[in-house]
């Protein structure tokens, strides 16, 4: 009761009068005189000094009246405990009254009454109430065993209702059984361990017979109550799913939502060449789309919950797009969703219908709404090919209408795709060149400056265009200011005679007058990379870009599987686990699909894992941070990926190569924006990762970017390939303040659990901080496990390197290092890459290297040079003993 | 679980509040009015989290009714709670209206008290409710009544109660459609759909076991030979259905059984989306001459039966929001400007099947030097036509009542076909 100063003071007389009126003797006045007091109570006015006067009310036998004696008790007992005790006689006669009907409200609003010592009153007539022969009686008590434990968790243990509500669950009134559910299942929450619940094929058998009887509401509590629960085999699961289906019909939605729950779960454990699946799967379309005709308030909690059945699922709606398109009436957050899902959807069969809404919708009112079918139509672009070109012409089409925010937003886009097919479209560049001017946020002039320096080649004037953005230069975003460093410099690289004074001054001013240490560096990076060798900054700043994927804002797949266990309830909505937006213990237990076949629910996680696309290697298009950054890493092994290894080690053996190759080449990471502000309410974090001393530290920077002061910062990880975890807490010891920054190193220790991750080299992190809890996942150079003491006896290494088994074995070609075999030995050495032995063979320099992973695999290469020949090839081994780790 | 329930006036002023878990404190009933209804900006989403709190609410009238929790609650369950305590309200007392709510407050909180238990939605069938919670004090009830009730409430069948008699059972059957339609400005059909409701009020005694049937192509297909050439059937593409239908049983054999609540229910809800009859196509013909002048041409032709009529039937077309004036000229019924809608409004009461009907209108505008151009929104249509634009037909309702001596024949039947508009634009 925080809002006591908001309070409106009732006067002192009219406390008085009602005070009189309470206390007359005419029944029909007294009544009057409560509801005054409720409708006081209402509107907040405190009438709290009424107190026993309307509990002297409570003892009659008009039940109206008595209903709103009940009313105040509730609201004020809690503020006046002691003469709340007053109430306790009339309530336990009350509980043993001839009428269930007050026997009922009796119990009800005594547990509704949060006074210690009321409750202890309460756990009689309860008892009784709970084996009343009313069933009236009976399913209200249910609930008012959840409302005692919610007062009192011990109390209810220790008196045993939780078995009697057990019990509960087998009686012979539907209601009574579901009333019964509902309360323990909120109770089994806040006891994630305990057995409570404890589901077994004979009580689910009772709920599926009860589901059939019960009310719209009981049948909610129950399907939602069974998706908790994980079926022994396939068979069980389908003959859930079977009396589940009847539920699809029902003209409750939540009742449909929470029956699509129980299916799509029991669903991953069908397999997939059943008859049966493939009924199952075309039975959950039409009730989806029935929901669209909902209200619109349903209509939106359904499309959030469409959205993550879309990404898990594709092939349920893939034929249903015409229902997603937009309506004139729709109201906006309708609109919004409508459009997320029909880019999902949206594929070579019926692009041509999606362009054509997409650009209908583009000349629409809201402005959110034709920002984001701007962009819908890019997402086009990338995703379906052969509608790219129409995409851009439709988009060049936008441009001329002028309106500022569409092309704003059509040339974000248009660099997007751009990047996606290089060398197809350029021609537009004059087109979008001539809108330079009125571009004023900062997205779209970066992407502008982006375009100017990718394709400065071909600008004429591109000097002078990004010349005219350098003046403004330390109005600009940080964001802008990185892409026209990077611009420039790319330009100089281009056409290095008449842009040196350009290229001077960008540095300068980037090194010099910011206080941006990203932009600093970056600076520095560049202006070292051009004084020392302009030959390797060509390669590092105009290397070849990796291709960005096709979907952009997937639901990273746990978290997706969590949520498709939420369906139906808040946490859909928000798409973010229960544990971001509820308080304390309940919700906390993350809930997973259960995994097909008989294998342990642990090994569901990896099962479940292989849902269709790997969302946490992407490379977000929009990013361009990101993408820029990866013109400096020359890398590329590690992020564009092999193609799928066939066996353990030769996955191992290639990732090795990107860390081997890292470390040969460019040994620095730079800090790649790991957790970008916009997905984390402001908190961006950019991190890298490094070998210090035999020890492994995580360098985070943490960037507030929200308005508010950020504390209580803590991380952790989860399972990952080389059992990596956090040493010692995250030392954030300041509150971050706004537009604060601070660098942070975590030591890192290899002891933690194991889990094998796709890629290798993934880890996924949780920060927390006073606001939320925030995921990410990053990539970490391999190099960085490799251990000091990796030096290995020669003879040791022969006998290993005859041991190893020859498919446990593979080569490759690095190409385009210029370092003989010494200069090569020596920075290997550098990160902990140990030669062992060097020969030569017919002027073929072979060295023998060994390197020992924290987790005590030993890898052996042999790395072939031949002088002149810039190209080296390496045979990487390891033992088969190493393999059981991945 | 829902943590409260308040009810505002459009200023913000809480009608009722009532507060079901401790984690939810009066402070919520200002944070929904300070960030909600007197927010700035429209509302973006009917879901709002303030401080870890969620809200969601819906709006009848200028009405707000707010659901409140702290905890990962079912969504959906939480908004179909909120219509049907809407539902339930009118019953009681008709439109719900800020007067309404203050003169029946007491009533509400008794109402609140009994169909949301610590959170958890119970029996809220105004059938139900009715024969407890009267406003007409309570009337001694003997013991018998009183089991009655809870068992009722509780039940099985708690949409009916026992021992309901009437003199001449009779029933009364709508089909009442609304289709919807998105036409391309050539013509071209973007989307369509039928959304329908069987509506059914029923007056009869005792517990009446009732089947219903339609020509659903599925089952008229499994009859196949047996059931010979009864008309057209129709595709359904998903149907719900009230809660008394037994969903099991349509799932298993697709047929329609059920024991129906005393009075009106909506016993079946369905979608079809092929061979819908349109009655109404929209030819629009749009020419802007100059700046400041639009011609405009909207050609209406009705596809049904000539012996049928349309009626109440509504053209809107849209105006740019600069136009100063507007002359039209049509052949039937009456049309008119309204400046402050931004449409031309052109009415017709009646028209029969297989006929065409023309409006033009010239339209002249400001001269503005927005560079935004008009966008043009779609031409809307109202109507209502005495058949059903899916194809649907009623092929029987049975009723049996084993137990009271009256039969299937003695049930006096009306069926009735009615398709309205529901959305049905073409863009121009």
């Amino acid at each position: 009761m925080l809002s006591v100063m908001f309070r409106f003071h009732v006067c002192a007389g009219e406390i008085f009068e009602l005070k009189a009126e309470l206390n007359s003797d005419k029944k029909e006045k007294k009544k009057e005189a409560v509801k005054k007091v409720i409708a006081s109570m209402t509107v907040g006015k405190d009438v709290s000094a009424l107190f026993p006067d309307v509990v002297n009310c409570m003892q009659t036998d008009n039940l109206e009246l008595k209903k709103l004696v009940y009313l105040y008790l509730m609201n004020y007992a809690k503020s006046q405990p002691d003469m709340a005790i007053m109430a306790v006689n009339t309530f336990v006669k009350d509980c043993e009254d001839p009428n269930p009907l007050i026997r009922a409200l009796a119990v009800r609003t005594m547990g509704c009454i949060r006074v210690d010592k009321i409750t202890e009153y309460l756990c009689e007539p309860l008892r009784k109430c709970l084996k009343d022969e009313d069933p009236y009686v009976r399913k209200t008590a249910a609930v008012c065993v959840a409302k005692l434990h919610d007062i009192n968790a011990q109390l209810v243990e220790d008196q045993g209702f939780l078995d009697t509500l057990k019990d509960l669950i087998s009686d012979s009134n539907p209601m009574v059984v579901a009333n019964a559910v509902a309360a323990l299942s909120e109770i089994a929450e806040s006891h994630p361990n305990s057995n409570l619940l404890d589901l077994n094929p004979q009580s689910i058998n009772k709920l599926l017979t009860a589901l059939n009887e019960c009310t719209e509401w009981g049948q909610i509590f129950i399907l939602d109550c069974l998706a908790n629960y994980t079926p022994r085999d396939d068979r069980e699961s389908q003959s859930i799913c079977e009396r589940v289906t009847p539920r699809l019909s029902h003209a409750n939605s939540a009742v449909v939502l929470s029956a699509v729950k129980v299916l799509m779960k029991f669903m991953e454990m069908l397999p997939k060449d059943l008859d049966y699946y493939g009924t199952l799967l075309k039975k959950l379309a039409p009730p989806l789309v029935t929901l669209l005709s909902a209200e619109p308030e349903l209509q939106y909690v359904a499309l959030r919950n469409i959205n993550l059945i879309v990404q898990k699922r594709p092939e349920i709606l893939k034929h249903e797009m015409k229902v997603f398109f937009v309506k004139y009436n729709d109201p906006i957050y309708v609109k919004l969703e409508k459009l997320d899902i029909m880019i999902r959807l949206a594929s070579q069969a019926n692009i041509a219908q999606v362009l054509a809404e997409l650009k209908e919708y583009a000349t629409e009112v809201d402005v959110d709404f034709v920002r984001k079918a701007v962009r819908a139509i890019g997402r086009c672009a990338i995703k379906v090919e052969q509608s790219a070109e129409r995409c851009v012409s439709t988009l060049l089409d936008l441009i001329q209408t002028k309106v500022n925010y569409v092309v704003q937003e059509a040339i974000v886009v248009i660099k997007d795709i751009f990047r996606k097919y290089p060398n197809k479209y350029e021609s537009v560049i004059a087109t979008l060149c001539e809108n330079l001017d009125s571009l004023d946020e900062p997205e779209a002039r970066a992407a502008m400056i982006w375009i100017v320096g990718e394709y400065a080649e071909r600008i004429d004037n591109a000097d002078e265009l990004l010349e005219s953005f350098l003046e403004g230069f330390h109005d600009e975003s940080t964001q802008v200011q990185l892409q026209l460093l990077t611009a420039i410099v790319k330009l100089f690289l281009k056409k290095p005679t008449e842009t040196q004074e350009l290229v001077q001054q960008v540095l300068s001013l980037a090194t010099q007058d910011s206080d941006n240490p990203d932009l600093r560096d970056r600076g520095y990076i560049y202006w070292r990379l051009l004084s020392t060798d302009p030959v390797a900054a060509k390669e590092v700043v105009l290397a070849e870009k990796p291709l960005i994927s096709e979907e952009t804002d997937l639901i990273e797949p746990t978290l997706l599987e969590e949520l498709i266990c939420h369906i139906g309830t808040l946490a859909s909505v928000y798409h973010k686990p229960p544990s971001a937006f509820v308080e304390g213990s309940r919700g906390v237990m993350h809930k997973r699909l259960p995994a097909q076949g008989t294998e342990s629910p642990d090994v569901g996680n990896v099962a479940g894992g292989s849902a269709p696309e790997a969302a946490p290697s992407i490379i977000p298009s929009q990013g361009d941070l990101l993408g820029d950054l990866l013109n400096l890493d020359l890398a590329p092994p590690t992020t564009t990926g092999p193609p799928p290894p066939t066996s353990g080690m030769q996955m191992g053996g290639m990732d090795l190569l990107g860390g081997g190759l890292d470390s040969l080449t460019f040994l620095l990471w730079y800090p790649q924006v790991w957790l970008p502000a916009m997905k984390a309410k402001g908190l961006e974090i950019s991190g890298t990762f490094a070998r210090r001393a035999g020890v492994i530290q995580m360098e985070l920077v943490l960037t507030n970017k929200a308005m508010s002061v950020m504390t209580d910062f803590a991380i952790q990880f989860n399972r990952n390939s080389f059992g990596l975890a956090p040493a010692g807490p995250l030392q954030v010891l300041t509150p971050l303040g706004p537009n604060q920054t601070i660098e942070v190193s975590l030591p890192l220790s290899t002891v933690g659990p194991v889990m094998k991750m796709d890629p290798l080299n993934n880890l996924q992190v949780a920060v927390k901080n006073n606001i939320d809890v925030f995921y990410f996942s990053c990539q970490y150079p391999i190099s960085m496990l490799f251990v000091e003491d990796g030096k290995m006896e020669r003879q040791v290494f022969l006998a290993t390197w005859k041991d190893i088994p020859n498919d446990n074995e593979s080569q490759f070609q690095i190409q385009d290092c210029h370092l003989n075999s010494d200069a090569a030995s020596n920075k290997l050495q550098g990160s902990n890459i140990f030669t062992i032995a060097k020969r030569t063979v017919e002027g073929q320099d072979m060295l023998y290297m060994a390197i020992k992973l924290s987790n005590g695999i030993w890898v052996l290469a042999e790395l072939k040079m031949q002088a002149g020949n810039p190209n080296y090839t390496v045979s990487l081994g390891t033992r088969r003993d190493g393999e059981q780790h991945y | 679980m829902i943590g409260g329930l308040f009810i505002y006036n459009h200023k913000g002023e809480v009608l009722i509040s009532r507060v079901y878990r401790d984690d939810i404190g009066r402070n919520a009933v200002d944070a929904f009015r300070v960030n909600v209804i007197h927010a700035r900006q429209q509302v973006r989403s009917p879901v709002t989290n303030i401080a870890r709190t969620s809200f969601f609410h819906v709006k009848r009238s200028n009405i707000w009714l707010a659901a409140v929790t702290k905890q990962n609650v079912n969504a959906a369950m939480v908004f179909e709670f909120l219509y049907k305590m809407c539902d339930v309200m009118t019953a009681y007392f008709g439109k719900i209206s800020e007067e309404n709510i203050k003169n029946n407050f007491v009533l509400i909180y008794e109402l609140l008290d009994e169909i949301l238990d610590f959170g958890y939605p119970q029996n809220s069938e105004t059938g139900a409710l009715k024969t407890f919670i009267t406003q007409t004090g309570i009337k001694s009830q003997s013991k018998e009544e009183q089991s009655q009730i809870t068992s009722q409430v509780t039940g099985q069948i708690g949409w009916r109660r026992e021992g309901i008699k009437y003199r001449r059972n009779e029933l009364f059957l709508d089909v009442l459609e609304s289709v919807n339609l998105l036409m391309s400005p050539q013509g071209q059909v973007l989307s369509a759909h039928v959304s329908g409701r069987v509506v059914m009020k029923s007056y009869l005694s005792g517990m009446p076991e009732c089947k219903f049937g339609m020509n659903d192509k599925i089952v008229i297909d499994k009859q196949g030979k047996g059931g010979g050439a009864t008309g057209q059937s129709i595709a359904i593409d998903d149907c719900t259905f009230h809660q008394c239908v037994r969903l099991s049983k349509f799932d298993a054999e697709r047929s329609i059984s059920f024991i129906p609540p005393d009075g009106e229910c909506e016993l079946m809800r369905y979608r079809t989306t092929k061979d819908i009859i349109l009655p109404f196509r929209v030819i629009p013909l749009v020419r802007e001459v100059g700046r400041t002048k639009l011609e405009v041409k909207v050609v209406i032709k009705s596809n049904f039966k000539p012996s049928l009529l349309a009626q109440k039937i509504e053209v809107r077309i849209p105006t740019p929001l600069n136009t100063s004036g507007v002359q039209v000229i049509c052949m039937k019924g009456k049309a008119k400007y309204k400046a402050s809608e931004n449409a031309i409004v052109w009415k017709i009461k009646r028209m029969a099947g297989m006929k065409e009907s023309q409006i033009s209108a010239e339209i002249e505008l400001l001269p503005t030097n927005d560079k935004k151009k008009w966008a043009r929104p779609p031409i809307s249509m109202n109507f209502e036509v005495p058949f059903a634009p899916s194809g649907l037909k009623v092929r029987y309702l049975k009723v049996f009542e084993p137990k009271l001596n009256y039969s299937d024949h003695d049930v006096i039947k009306w069926v009735r076909y009615i398709g309205r508009s529901g959305i049905y634009e073409t863009r121009c």
